[in-house]
């Protein structure tokens, strides 16, 4: 056996990661990571503490908020900046605040566009970021299986599938006209399972939402809908019910179906994981909207 | 998945997941055209590896009822297919990637298109693949494409090939039609030095030999496709290379830290070792390697780790951690094989941006030697390359990087192309070998130097270069600028674009690459008279920015001014002193600019001259004033 084929494939993926956040912080004036609070998030966190150890990761956090998350979220998220010992930034959309937008009132397609898609670019654009490090993964929808690593973003932040470059080995083209910004995926090649199981053998700390609990939801549409504070209508006679869910993935609470699981640690969840026949995002209620709607957002700057 | 899976999930999760992070990892590339069953192929290992959802497969069955080609049956090729416009196309147009895992391995696959616009995805795709899946149609054998997919594997370096004979079943599984074509496979990859081939008969669509054994080729005693893949040595030669990390990053938390950042390309370092740093040359030992998880005592290729040395040397991003017992060898021009990937074909001689590991630098490449006919290996004389096309050329950087043949390390010998003005990866590079052309070539010192030169005529010498379209006034402004030069005691010359073409650039015609070459030659010539002292006076259409560029650089910004001659184009067609708009017009003389090839105009030129509201004697003196005043010559 040769030495790196003790290596394995957490090991390799790992040290792509890092290799891929560092060739971005080298070449940037003014790079930053898109925290979103979810695994993936807490995957490229840790991943960043490793990259740039022992200084601390060169960039601050930037949250945009919807103010529509789950509250066990924004505790979660303040707790893990303060221990990376990083600066965290939150950027609300000023209209959305103004307007109040919201997914009962506007709709799931209004609310994300506005509060997440503009919001992101109206953020990049007020603290100039030139690099933006996302935790999207090829494995998750179809359309992210061509994005590139390095992601160039025309400077009204547009994704343009015909313009990609083609990236040959690990040498990556990080350059960039006036106004151009790049999205950065450290995380493209892993898997939903890569992530568990890193998460696992590192012990990355993940919000609670992900092990299942007593929690009290309505379901519609067939999803299970937490209701995690007061500003959720209810429907004439609809009454909230106390049932053990968990959550395969993380966003505004009204627009993320729970599951119902008794998978209460880490090691559950992830035996319910692998035994387990639909596809991670189908809990996302904005993915429904349309077959090509990932790649339409892409195109429109989304993440 | 398999039962015991299932049955150690539910008894010891711990256990599995202890057992499934040590798997291996394992990339590799599918290349075949679109009627050789590749997505149905990959779709089925997905399938088969339980990968598929049932909200996926709900889709899948949707699908495949709705623009699915197998009748009323799933058609795993939809699994794969991506970008919503090539779903309406039925062909996949750029790299994909895959996952998969089983038991022992994960697996990322690149998924490359086998239509004609293959070479620039295909490359890419091999670049990162440690083995290569060329699939075949048993009912047609092993075709030029076949040949192709082959040829661009083995040049990519990689050394794994399985060969799949794909739709078995529509040739009754027959052993003499895999026989024929095992054997056709097997001379050719000898050719063509590929040494692992396994080859295995399939039936992607009916699952045979896929994942489980296939009762209707008793005759085949081999592996399953899946077996091979998840068993198949891959000696992992970069760890038996010589030590190799580029650094990326240098790590000052503080002023007690100076660590160096990078993943290790080649090799092993352990503690203690002593490395050199390349291009520099200086020497120390490693002192520490640095990790979030605590110092290692060695590390390996593959890693990202950050290096302290116990010496205080200078070191910085792009240069190579090598062993110093092994070091890799330095040099600014080398021979290449250069895969053209942009719609704009080479201009040879222009100048562009290098990529090779962490080091970006300017540099240029030369005509090709010849050109790769990639069906069927032949060597062809070319000018320049086009999209898609492979060539071998010699390729001469700004300064001398580190580098080890890419036969030997990819990652030391593999380099991207970009353009300067656009930003966009244009190209991808082999590097085979130093030319040793430079290296005897030494520069003479000469003793009566450039200021030497011009200290005896009292000049500061400069090149003022005149640009715009045929019939601007370039060579009239330029003229009365060297007789008001002249009269005051300068030592001058003009040279005239067209005069240049009735001799030195005789073998030049007007097309992009001969154009580009023009202005290399002429600002060499500048350069050379610049030298001698002179203030040279260049007068040249030099319709691109990028060569334009060059010029400036070539010559030093301070001793350049670029002078843009702006006329309206149909200021200048109604002019039309030589009567060569009209000839083009008439379609007489291709390639002319401003008429059917373009005129960059310059974006910020020194001194800007509207010929139709200046006349040449005042447009003469804002020149001999921008020359005279800041720059006190």
């Amino acid at each position: 056996m040769t030495t790196t084929s003790r290596l394995t494939h957490l090991q390799r993926l790992e040290a792509e990661s890092i290799h891929i956040m560092r060739e971005a912080v080298a070449e940037s004036e003014r790079p930053v990571m898109l925290y979103s609070v979810g695994k993936d998030s807490g995957v490229m966190l840790h991943l960043a503490r490793k990259a740039f150890f022992p200084s601390k990761p060169p960039f601050p956090l930037l949250h945009v908020d919807t103010t529509w998350k789950f509250k066990a979220m924004y505790e979660f998220r303040d707790r893990m900046a303060a221990e990376a010992g990083m600066d965290l930034l939150v950027y609300q959309n000023p209209e959305c605040v103004r307007l109040g937008i919201n997914p009962f009132d506007h709709g799931s397609q209004v609310h994300t566009d506005m509060w997440k898609t503009e919001g992101l670019k109206q953020a990049l654009d007020f603290y100039g970021f030139d690099a933006a490090f996302g935790g999207a993964r090829r494995d998750e929808e179809k359309s992210r299986a061509k994005e590139r690593i390095f992601s160039v973003r025309s400077p009204q932040h547009r994704w343009d599938p015909k313009q990609q470059r083609p990236e040959l080995w690990r040498v990556y083209n990080v350059r960039r006209n006036k106004g151009e910004t790049l999205r950065v995926f450290p995380l493209s090649n892993w898997t939903e399972l890569d992530v568990w199981q890193y998460i696992h053998h590192e012990q990355i700390p993940i919000v609670p939402l992900y092990l299942a609990a007593p929690r009290p939801v309505v379901e519609r549409d067939g999803t299970l809908i937490m209701v995690d504070d007061d500003r959720m209508p209810l429907a004439p006679g609809e009454e909230p019910q106390l049932r053990s869910v968990r959550f395969r993935t993380l966003g505004c609470y009204p627009l993320t179906g729970a599951i119902e699981s008794t998978a209460a640690t880490l090691t559950d969840v992830i035996r319910e994981m692998l035994l387990t026949t639909t596809s991670e995002r189908q809990g996302r209620v904005i993915d429904h909207d349309a077959s090509a709607s990932m790649e339409k957002k892409k195109q429109e700057g989304y993440f | 998945m398999s039962v015991t899976t299932n049955e150690l999930l539910a008894t010891d999760v711990v256990a599995y997941l202890e057992a499934h992070e040590r798997k291996s990892l394992l990339r590799f590339i599918t290349c075949g055209s679109v009627d050789d069953g590749k997505s149905t192929l990959i779709g089925r290992l997905l399938y088969e590896s339980k990968l598929v959802f049932e909200d996926h497969l709900a889709a899948l069955e949707a699908d495949s009822k709705k623009v699915g080609t197998q009748g009323g049956d799933l058609d795993f090729a939809l699994l794969v297919d991506g970008l919503a416009a090539e779903r309406e196309q039925g062909i996949t147009i750029d790299v994909a990637y895959r996952f998969f895992a089983t038991e022992r391995r994960k697996f990322i696959v690149a998924d490359t298109p086998g239509h004609e616009q293959y070479t620039r995805n295909m490359v890419t795709g091999a670049s990162t693949a440690q083995l290569a899946v060329v699939i075949v149609d048993a009912r047609k054998g092993v075709l030029t494409q076949t040949r192709r997919h082959s040829y661009l594997v083995s040049l990519l370096g990689i050394r794994h090939v399985v060969l799949a004979v794909n739709k078995l079943d529509l040739v009754d599984y027959s052993r003499d039609v895999f026989d024929q074509i095992e054997a056709a496979y097997r001379a050719f990859a000898a050719e063509i030095a590929i040494d692992d081939v396994v080859v295995i008969p399939i039936s992607a669509l009916r699952g045979d030999n896929v994942v489980e054994p296939s009762a209707r080729t008793p005759w085949y005693t081999g592996p399953t496709f899946m077996e091979h893949l998840e068993t198949v040595e891959i000696d992992d030669e970069v760890a038996e290379q010589p030590f190799r990390m580029p650094v990326q990053w240098v790590n000052r938390p503080d002023l007690d830290f100076r660590g160096f950042s990078g993943q290790i390309v080649g090799g092993v370092v352990r503690a203690g070792d002593r490395i050199r740093v390349v291009p520099g040359g200086h020497e120390s030992t490693v002192a520490r390697i640095v990790t979030f998880d605590g110092d290692l005592a060695e590390a390996v290729a593959g890693q990202s780790v950050t290096i302290t040395l116990a010496d205080e040397i200078d070191v910085s991003r792009g240069d190579v951690l090598v062993a110093a017992t092994d070091p890799a060898a330095v040099a600014d021009q080398f021979e290449a094989h250069v895969i053209w990937m942009s719609e704009e074909e080479m201009l040879p001689g222009r100048r562009c941006l290098v990529k090779l590991g962490t080091t970006v630098v300017g540099g240029t490449i030369d005509h090709p030697k010849y050109q790769i006919n990639v069906n069927t290996f032949e060597r062809i004389a070319a000018k320049t390359l086009a999209l898609n096309e492979i060539g071998v050329c010699n390729v001469y950087l700004d300064r001398p990087v580190p580098f080890d043949p890419y036969r030997v390390n990819r990652d030391m010998g593999g380099f991207i192309v970009i353009d300067r003005l656009t930003n966009a990866t244009v190209g991808a590079g082999l590097l085979h070998f130093a030319l040793r052309r430079a290296g005897n070539v030494h520069w003479q010192a000469i003793e009566v130097d450039r200021s030497a030169h011009a200290g005896l005529k009292g000049q500061r010498p400069a090149v003022v270069w005149f640009t715009g379209i045929s019939g601007a006034g370039k060579s009239t402004v330029a003229n009365i600028v060297e007789r008001k030069l002249h009269a005051a005691g300068r030592h001058t010359y003009l040279i005239d674009g067209d005069n240049l073409r009735h001799g030195l650039n005789r073998d030049l015609g007007f097309t992009t690459a001969d154009r580009v070459e023009n202005v290399r030659r002429t600002a060499e010539v500048a350069a050379l008279m610049v030298d001698a002292g002179l203030i040279v006076l260049v007068s040249l259409i030099s319709p691109y920015r990028a060569e334009r560029q060059l010029a400036r650089e070539r010559i030093g910004d301070d001793d350049f001014i670029e002078v843009f001659v702006d006329t309206p184009l149909e200021v200048a067609e109604a002019r039309d002193r030589k009567g060569l708009y009209a000839k083009a017009r008439r379609g007489e003389l291709p390639n002319f600019t401003g008429i059917d090839s373009p005129y960059e105009p310059p974006e910020a030129p020194d001194v800007h001259i509207r010929t139709d509201e200046v006349d040449p004697e005042h447009a003469a003196d804002l020149v001999v004033e921008q020359l005279m005043s800041d720059r006190q010559r």
